[in-house]
């Protein structure tokens, strides 16, 4: 047997043990989601030991250095899990935007004390941290943020607005852009960590069409931050910034998902009883569509292991996944007939068919717009002129 | 395994960019043959250097002299004979017939594989009958006769079966023509008696051949498999071919849109290259995407069919129908940016947009195959 027909082997008997039967079910709701943090609480005793078991075990970060709270998989190692774990669906034990961003980040450009400290924190869900971006002037055009924060020796004093901080009210930490030196665009921005509970914080929920507000209007009113909370250098934050929406937009094209990879026509015949010859048609060609993005998945994640492919290339998969999950949702909404309408029944679960296809309008507009990423591509990949 | 070329599949790349590029280019090959109305669409000196390549034996097993490797690595030559538009038999004899006659007899591999590896022969397939692609349904019979059959019928659009010195004819030797069962394949040399064939050029300057089949007397070694159990042979012939026409595509797509995107960047208009247009550049990352993700589905698709995976005939179909629409889109979009100049024969964008319609109607539309994609997933 190959080390790594054998790892196979040590993965599922370690799924069998660990993975309780209630965490092999699809993710029906929020609740079914498990996000870490200070005031977390765990839905149930299942989820609770999944995830005590994944976070022992390295599993809630499986690629990371076990120094840092990961598991220290290699490449194809990690490809194992991923497939043991989708083979048996079981659910990932901890969402969090530390691990699909702060954490690549500080891999990259943290300090080894910041690994050491954040990272564990991360893959232990004790911390919940959320992103403060976008400024209601500043969305597509993220470098012409005004936040700002005054060098007052030993600390900084921010004032500012950011908008669209997702989770924010729920958050423990928060990673910013702040602006540190007015007069230099790119080069004047700092990436600075803070806490949420810091004096002079305060959030606002933002209300989506589809009814949910896990969104925010985060203001920031003279809040003193420590000079020694910062990732990268001083100044050079948009290189931490960019670095960092590149894993953004690779955890919302979705291309880790398994779920995308099988046909939706066939799930939706069972649904429905019977397609109509149109409506067949249309759920056949998005299957190819998603059948082919689901390889694509697979390749960009081989390439990226492996150090291959094009730096831009997660531009393509943000804007070609979110795109195809638009337009399912559309193909579930059509299949559901009139029942998908229904707002807050208790058969569609209050809504889950229309909120959840009113929320995904939002997949090509969050971490980059598909505008923005098709321009990308044309410069990036494709070298058209005039940038 | 990762969905990449590894180090023996990158070099084998490379040396196929190289070659097709040098000797398989548009100007010395497809215009070459076409501007001389070339009965045969391709060249027989070219077929026998894809023979000193080694490429000929790609999926033939090193037993039989061949280098037995398989349809990622074909698929790797057929990339680049999309791309370069390259006219040659390498689909029909060293894809299809090569697979179907790789599950032959001793002798039937002996008498037929030495000339296809060296170059010096070329087959053909003959499956359709009529103008669309319904391999379910196959009327031409074989009628036993004495130790042999009869063969009586007529294929449709046999692509190079006027050159070709063996066609496989896939026949009903029993049951209705329905059926799954009741098929026999068939090699059928040239000669043989009873055998008539009508060429037509297709838009893409390829040769295709009606083949009437009257009374042809076959020898019972002339069976490729077994007697009524064709079907077999027949489908693992076909996903090779499909996969191996999709990674043509994807060939076509990428050549016609490096062309394009070249283009955006010479021509001036407004004052400004063309390529500063936003509406030119969406449009052109949007195909970018459509030809990443359909070169994704082909190696994916290729990659199952050798591991004999049971999902590969899903991946198949989902691979032939994103190559072809990706190459239409590709070649639509190609035309339309050259502006005028697309639309001259001297300019070769135009010769991609005939390739990929003659391609993606061969073995199988992407209407065809994502019937299929419906019906492997039970709905
Ligand atoms: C659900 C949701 C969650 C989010 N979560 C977060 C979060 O947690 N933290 C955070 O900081 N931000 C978050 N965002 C903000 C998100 O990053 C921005 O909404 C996004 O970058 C777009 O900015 P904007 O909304 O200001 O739109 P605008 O930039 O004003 O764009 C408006 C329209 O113009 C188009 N456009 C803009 N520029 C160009 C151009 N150059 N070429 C062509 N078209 C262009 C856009 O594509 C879009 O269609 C979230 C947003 C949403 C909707
Ligand atoms: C069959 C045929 C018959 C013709 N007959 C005649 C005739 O009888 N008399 C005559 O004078 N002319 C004739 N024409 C010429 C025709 O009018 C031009 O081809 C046409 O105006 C386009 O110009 P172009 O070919 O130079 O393309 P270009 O202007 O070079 O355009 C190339 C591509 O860039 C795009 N593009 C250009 N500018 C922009 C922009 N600002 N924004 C976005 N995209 C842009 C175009 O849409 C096109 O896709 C004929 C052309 C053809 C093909």
């Amino acid at each position: 047997m190959s080390d790594l027909d054998q790892f196979r082997q040590e993965t599922r008997d370690w799924l069998e043990a660990n993975c309780p039967p209630e965490m092999r079910q699809p993710v029906r709701d929020e609740g079914d989601v498990y996000w870490g943090g200070r005031r977390a609480k765990f839905k149930s005793d299942a989820q609770k030991s999944w995830f005590e078991a994944c976070a022992a075990k390295g599993y809630t970060v499986p690629a990371w250095p076990k120094e840092y709270g990961g598991a220290g998989l290699d490449g194809p190692q990690s490809k194992v899990l991923r497939q043991e774990m989708s083979r048996i669906g079981a659910r990932p034990p901890l969402s969090s935007f530390g691990i699909w961003m702060l954490g690549p980040a500080l891999l990259k450009f943290g300090t080894e004390e910041q690994k050491i400290h954040y990272l564990n924190e991360i893959a232990q869900g004790k911390i919940r941290w959320c992103q403060g971006y976008s400024e209601p002037g500043s969305g597509s055009d993220l470098v012409s943020m005004q936040t700002f924060g005054e060098d007052k020796g030993d600390h900084w004093v921010v004032n500012g607005q950011k908008i669209w901080t997702s989770y924010a009210d729920e958050a423990d930490w928060i990673f910013c852009l702040v602006r540190t030196d007015k007069a230099n665009k790119y080069q004047g921005i700092t990436f600075m960590l803070f806490d949420m509970e810091s004096k002079g914080v305060s959030t606002k929920p933002i209300l989506l069409i589809s009814g949910n507000s896990p969104f925010c209007e985060t203001f920031f009113d003279d809040v003193e931050v420590p000079k020694d909370q910062f990732v990268g250098e001083v100044n050079r934050g948009w290189d931490v910034a960019k670095y960092l929406l590149g894993h953004e937009r690779e955890m919302i094209s979705g291309a880790d998902s398994g779920d995308r990879t099988s046909a939706i026509g066939a799930a939706m015949l069972r649904h429905t009883g019977e397609l109509d010859t149109m409506l067949r048609a249309d759920l056949a060609k998005f299957d190819v569509e998603a059948l082919a993005y689901g390889a694509m998945g697979e390749k960009f994640l081989d390439e990226m292991k492996a150090g291959k492919g094009h730096p831009a290339q997660p531009n393509m998969m943000k804007y070609a996944g979110t795109e195809l999950n638009k337009r399912r949702h559309e193909l579930m909404m059509a299949a559901g007939g009139s029942r998908s309408l229904e707002w807050d029944s208790e058969e569609t679960g209050g809504g889950k068919p229309s909120r959840g296809w009113l929320r995904t309008k939002a997949n090509s507009i969050e971490g980059g717009t598909s505008e923005v990423m098709l321009n990308v591509v044309a410069k990036r990949i494709l070298d058209l002129p005039g940038a | 395994m990762a969905l990449f070329y590894d180090d023996d599949q990158s070099m084998l790349a490379d040396s196929a960019t190289q070659f097709m590029a040098e000797e398989g280019s548009i100007k010395k090959q497809l215009r070459h043959w076409r501007d001389r109305d070339c009965p045969d669409g391709f060249g027989h000196d070219l077929w026998k250097q894809f023979g000193e390549m080694g490429f000929t034996g790609i999926l033939v097993s090193e037993e039989d002299g061949g280098l037995g490797m398989g349809n990622v690595e074909a698929g790797i030559v057929l990339e680049q004979i999309g791309r370069n538009l390259t006219p040659s038999p390498f689909l029909t004899s060293s894809v299809l017939a090569a697979t179907a006659i790789g599950k032959g007899s001793n002798d039937l591999r002996g008498r037929y594989l030495p000339g296809l590896i060296s170059g010096e022969h070329v087959f053909a397939v003959a499956i359709d009958e009529g103008a669309k692609h319904r391999p379910e349904r196959i009327k031409t019979k074989a009628e036993k006769s004495g130790n042999g059959f009869k063969l009586n019928g007529q294929k449709d659009f046999v692509i190079h079966g006027a050159s070709a010195d063996m066609m496989i004819v896939a026949a009903r030797t029993s049951g209705s023509d329905d059926d799954d069962d009741g098929i026999t394949l068939f090699a059928v040399p040239k000669d043989a008696s009873g055998l008539s064939q009508d060429a037509v050029r297709l838009v893409d300057s390829s040769v295709a051949t009606h083949a009437k089949f009257d009374n042809v007397e076959l020898d019972g070694d002339a069976v490729i498999g077994e007697v009524d159990g064709g079907r077999d042979v027949l489908n693992a012939m076909l996903h090779a071919g499909r996969v191996g026409a999709a990674a043509e595509s994807v060939g076509v797509s990428a050549g016609s849109m490096d062309m394009t995107v070249d283009y955006l960047k010479q021509r001036k208009q407004f004052g400004k290259l063309i390529g500063e247009f936003q509406a030119l550049q969406h449009r052109a990352a949007h195909l970018y995407s459509d030809v990443e993700i359909a070169r994704a589905a082909v190696i994916k698709a290729q990659q199952l069919l050798d591991a004999e995976a049971e999902s590969a005939e899903l991946m198949v179909s989902v691979a032939k129908a994103k190559a072809g629409t990706t190459s239409n889109l590709s070649v639509r979009e190609g035309v339309q940016m050259h502006g005028g100049i697309g639309m001259t024969d001297e300019y070769d964008i135009g010769l991609y947009m005939k390739r990929d319609r003659a391609l993606s109607e061969f073995l199988g539309d992407a209407n065809y195959h994502t019937e299929r994609v419906a019906q492997l997933s039970g709905y």
